[in-house]
This record gives structure tokens, sequence and C-alpha cells, in this order.
């Protein structure tokens, strides 16, 4: 008995379609978010996380219904971040279907955000996602916003540390510096991020080639996140964990 | 009819899907009298122990199960629902429970918390629940757990860190640690299960 460790597929999302790096020729309409959900929790992801990318409130307002549908269908986890602000955007949140918010840059903003979920929803809903970068702080890794062109000038460690002391079930590591590299992910902020935090690590950003999971969860990752390898069919999501089960790593099939 | 007990606690809405794909329609009702009226209760449960019990007493939950227990009417408990029907919680302050299943809810004793994922059910041999789901993976957001065997009663099993209770079925009574609503088809086997126990 050994907890699975996870594959989740990421979709960006706005305005209620799949928005970047998607080419499916076996679905229908590969930008429909709910009918990707559907494939993938089919093919055998573990949970899904949407990520809503909208830049006007018209366009967020379609990330409630996407929700709402995909949880109609879609019976594993999902989790969605992008520009939640406060306790009650997670409450719609939850209430559309989500199991679990991310919540990034409002709470770089204000803090007592983190506290504010928590307490209402409980630990467990929160995950935090942390875009971090090599940088001039003392871990050596900075927060930035903005998906990494903005620094924050915020020491990731300490983020991190202040963070979960407030209530948080997950992080989700986006390292700006591997993000679209396809050269695997970033292991060592991964391995240090892993000893300064006891809640479970989704790793994110690099993978590119199915021997790049692996080392991950070895460097210390709970989950494993990926978005363009599966959208652009590099390969399945049941390579990736025939890959791990060959590593020794358990995984659901 | 199956009543999902909206005492203001848990996703009721994935339940209530979950049930649907199984072909069973739920009512999602803080309603005392139609939940105690109901073939079989759910009783969801999400965050802090403390919290899911005083939301419980205040909705008149206390009372509305132990008169179901009473007149042995089916009730499943799930993940923090399942906890409550424990003596006591130790999280934060800690805090009384109902007194259902003798026997303490205290956090588990893992390197990474909470445990989130999937995780094998080794399943009591007896249990309807698992029926045709001997040894198969479900869904867990937890921190706490149940970890003491309960006399009379059917037992499965999961371990992080340590062993601790899956699931309990005894009588009128089930109580299910992880999420079948979340757990795919698994779970919505198990939960298929349940209600054909009804």
């Amino acid at each position: 008995m050994t907890l699975s460790k996870r594959v989740i597929p990421c979709l960006d999302v706005a305005g209620g379609r799949v928005v970047k790096g998607v080419n499916f020729q076996n679905l229908i309409d590969a930008g429909d978010p709910v009918e990707l959900a559907k494939y993938y929790g089919e093919a055998g992801a573990d949970e899904l996380t949407f990520l809503d990318i909208s830049a006007s409130v018209e366009e967020r307002s379609t990330t409630l219904e996407i929700v709402s549908r995909t949880a109609e269908q879609v019976f594993i986890p999902l989790t969605v971040g992008g520009g939640v602000r406060t306790a009650q955007d997670v409450d719609q949140l939850l209430r559309a279907g989500a199991d679990k918010v991310g919540v990034n840059t409002a709470a770089i903003n204000r803090p007592e955000l983190i506290n504010e979920i928590a307490d209402r929803f409980g630990d467990q809903v929160l995950v935090l996602s942390v875009d971090a970068r090599r940088g001039k702080t003392p871990s050596g890794f900075e927060v930035t916003t903005h998906g990494g062109r903005t620094g924050t000038g915020i020491d990731a460690f300490e983020w991190i540390i202040n963070a979960t002391s407030r209530g948080v079930g997950e992080i989700l590591l986006n390292s700006m510096d591997a993000d679209g590299t396809r050269n695997g992910y970033d292991l060592e902020m991964i391995a240090k991020v892993r000893g300064v935090t006891h809640v479970p690590l989704i790793a994110s950003g690099g993978a590119g080639k199915l021997a790049d999971f692996a080392p991950a969860l070895a460097a210390g990752a709970d989950a494993l996140l990926a978005a363009s390898v599966f959208h652009f069919q590099t390969f399945t999501i049941s390579q990736v964990k025939a890959q791990l089960a060959n590593q020794g790593y358990p995984v659901r099939r | 009819m199956i009543a999902i007990f909206d005492y203001g606690s848990g996703n009721l809405r994935s339940a209530s899907r979950a049930f649907a794909l199984t072909g069973h329609e739920t009512v999602v009702t803080s309603d005392l009298a139609v939940c105690l009226a109901s073939d079989g209760l759910v009783v969801p449960g999400v965050g802090a122990y403390s919290a899911c019990m005083e939301q419980l007493i205040n909705a008149g939950g206390e009372v509305l199960i132990q008169e179901r227990i009473a007149s042995e009417k089916p009730i499943i408990g799930i993940c923090v629902g399942m906890q409550i029907f424990f003596t006591h919680g130790i999280e934060k302050a800690g805090h009384a429970g109902l007194g259902i299943f003798d026997g303490e809810v205290s956090q588990l004793d893992a390197k990474i918390l909470p445990h989130i994922g999937w995780n094998n059910v080794v399943a009591d041999p007896a249990s309807k629940l698992f029926r045709g789901l001997a040894n198969e993976q479900f869904y867990f957001v937890h921190s706490y757990a149940a970890k003491r065997a309960i006399p009379d009663s059917m037992t499965s099993w999961c371990e992080y860190g340590e062993p601790f209770l899956a699931a309990v079925e005894r009588g009128p009574v089930s109580a299910v640690q992880f999420h079948p609503e979340k757990s795919g088809a698994v779970g919505a086997k198990l939960i298929a299960n349940w209600v054909e126990s009804l």
C-alpha cells in the first residue's frame, strides 16, 4: 500500500476555451476544456488543473460555467487557479465544482488571503502556486509574477515557509527557468524546496521527454504537472506512468 | 430517496453528481424531516473537525444522526463526515465527536501532510461497500484519521506513514475516509454498492 505519484495535465483556459498549446487530432473540439478534461480523465490523469488566464471580467465569467460542466462529467479532482483574489472567488469556484483552488499573485500582494481561505474552507482546498526563478535573494530563488516576467524581490523559500504557516494544502512549484525549455524539470529547485516544506509538492515546468518525469520524483516531488507534452500528444499519460513504474515509483493504472 | 445533508460543510454538488452518475438522484437538503425520512443519508464534511462538528450540531445533525441509527436507517459519512462519527477529534484544540464509533481521530504519522492522492484500500472481505473492489485505489485528502480497529465492524484499511481506517461499516452506519465522489470508476462502483445495500 503506497500513495501513488500523481500525473496532472494542466489546461490554460480563457473565455471558455483552451487557449494555447493544444493540437489534438482525435477530438471533435480540442478547444473545449470540458471535452479535453473528459479525454484526460479517461486517459488516466490523476487530477486536472485549469489555469484561467482570462484578461477580462467577461472572459473570466465563463470559467465558472466550464468548471461546472467539467465537474458534471469528470470524477477526478479538479484544481482551478488564475486570478483568484478573494475568499469569495474561492467560494464561487468550489460551488461550481472545483475541489481545490490555486492562489498566486493575490496572496503575494496580501498574504492574509491564505489565512482567510484556509480558515473558511480548510487548508486542503488551497494550492499555493509559486512561479520562481533564479535570482539574487537569500535562497537564490525569487518569486515572480506575470508568468515569470516580473520579479518581486521576495525570496521563494521564505515565501513558501510563510505561506504554509498560514495554511496551504499543497505547493505547485513552477520553475520559470525551466518552463517552456522542454529540458526537464528544475531538479535543483524541487530538491531545495522539498527541504523547507512538509506539504505535498507538485513540480511544474520543463517536461519535454518521457525520461524527465522520474528524476523530478527522485528530487522530492509528489506529483508532476505538464501541459504541452500531453496537449501535443508527444506522449500519453499512460506512457509516463509506465516509465515511472519501470523506475519503481507507485502509480495508479 | 437519498438525501445529502447540507449543514454547511463539503462539496455537495460533487457528491450529488457522483450519485447521478450511478443513476441515483439525490436531494441536497438541510431539511431535517427530509433527511430523517430518506432511504439513505449522506453526511459529507471537509475542513476542520471542530468546525464540522459545530456546524453539524447547529444544523440539528447530531440528533438527526442518532435518530436514524436508533431506527436502523442507513447513513454514510465521507471524509470529515466519517471522522465526526468517532468519539473525539484531536485537531488543534480537539473536539468531541458523535461517539458512534469508539476511538479518536488524530494526525497521521507521516513526513508529508496532508495525505493527498490515490492510495490502495485493502477491503474487509465481508464488506458490502467494497464488493468487487478488494484492493483498489481511492482518492484521499486528509491529515487526520482513526487508527484503531472497531469491534463488531467491518474495517477496511489504508496506509500512509502508518495504517489507518479507510472505511468502517457497522449496521446502518458506513463511513469512508476517502472521497468516492472523486475516485473515478471505482468510487462510482462503491457508491452503487452502498445504494444497493439500502
